[in-house]
């Protein structure tokens, strides 16, 4: 199970609360009258599938039900950050690959993965104030 | 709308019609005996007026504070009565709150909100009839829910004046704590017999005490 942070509610809920709606930032063609075949097969069926960092779209089905966007990583399931609808993400293929380059440590964001920080630090920081 | 002269759908119902609330059949169906210590007090504050407002939260505020003499609350998951006890208004999402005030309130509340929001773009639903507000009390109260919703009862966790939307086995509940002692289920009428069945059998092991 996962423990993720709506970022409406502001607050870390069950996974169960929740459910994800596939990519995220999907862009409908521009100029829909002359879109071309393939850019409408493109946006309507065409997906990323990637090992590794990845943007998704989420709902909080049974919270205050606002869509939003969890950036997660496909190999380990790791919670990177969520944000809302409209925002950009902070943390990309890219700035992992630079991270890793210049020999940081992975993120502490890992942490939402239930187990991971069995004292939930920031969660009874959250609560307490 | 104030200026469109759409007919109004008078929601007041003519004469005395006799109202039931949604456990009425679930009553008669478990006659539970009243355990003596019994660890968990079940009740109903059956028909209640429910409305839910939708729109901007400033100019929502406005209106409530006019009309109610109320404020939304600030912050995300909390509830804000009025001195009684008895009026309260629940954020539910950035945009949505639940108004739960005495029963024949109202549509009176929602005549008097639609004159003050004027032409404001906000939707403001009466939802009386389609979910009941159940009460549970008692030492083991917490021990119910916390085998029952998903979310986390610790005080830490759910203070007095917290509200969540979360999952009731496997329905949903609007979960309010009310004070120390006592929380607030409100339901869903068609999942109304469901969740007070489930909170009879939940409840068994502590010995329950139904109205
Ligand atoms: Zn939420």
């Amino acid at each position: 199970m996962f423990y993720i942070h709506c970022p409406y509610c502001q607050e870390h809920r069950e996974e169960e609360e929740f459910h994800p709606r596939g990519e995220a930032h999907l862009m409908r063609p521009t100029d829909p009258d002359n879109a071309t075949d393939e850019e409408w097969g493109d946006y309507l069926f065409f997906r990323q599938n990637p090992r590794g960092i990845h943007h998704e779209l989420w709902v909080h089905s049974v919270g205050c039900r606002k869509f939003f966007n969890i950036t997660r990583n496909t190999v380990t399931y790791e919670i990177l950050e969520t944000y809302r609808m409209g925002e950009q993400p902070s943390i990309t293929a890219e700035t992992e690959k630079l991270r890793k380059e210049q020999g940081v440590q992975t993120a502490d964001g890992g942490w939402q993965t239930i187990g991971a920080q069995p004292d939930s630090r920031a969660l009874n920081e959250e609560t307490s104030s | 709308m104030s200026n469109v002269s759409a007919k109004q759908f008078n929601t007041v119902p003519a004469g005395n019609p006799a109202v039931e609330s949604p456990l009425h059949w679930s009553y008669q169906q478990q006659k539970s005996t009243p355990s003596a210590n019994a660890g968990v007090v079940l009740r109903e504050k059956a028909l209640l007026g429910h409305v839910v407002l939708r729109g901007g939260a400033i100019v929502m505020d406005e209106a409530v504070r006019q009309v109610l003499g109320m404020s939304l609350p600030a912050k995300p998951n909390t509830v804000t009565r009025d001195e009684a006890g008895e009026r309260s208004i629940q954020w539910i999402s950035p945009d949505e709150w639940l108004v739960i005030v005495p029963g024949g309130e109202e549509c009176d509340l929602e005549r008097r909100l639609r004159e003050a929001l004027g032409d404001a773009h906000v939707s403001i639903v009466n939802v009386s009839g389609g979910q009941t507000v159940l009460t549970l009390a008692g030492e083991n109260a917490r021990e119910v829910l916390m085998k029952t919703v998903a979310f986390d009862v610790h005080p830490q966790a759910f203070p007095v004046g917290k509200g969540v939307t979360t999952v009731f086995a496997k329905a949903t509940v609007v979960l309010r704590r009310a004070s120390e002692t006592e929380w607030e289920l409100v339901v869903r009428r068609s999942f109304a017999d469901y969740c007070y069945r489930w909170l009879l059998d939940a409840s068994k092991e502590y010995g329950i005490d139904t109205q």
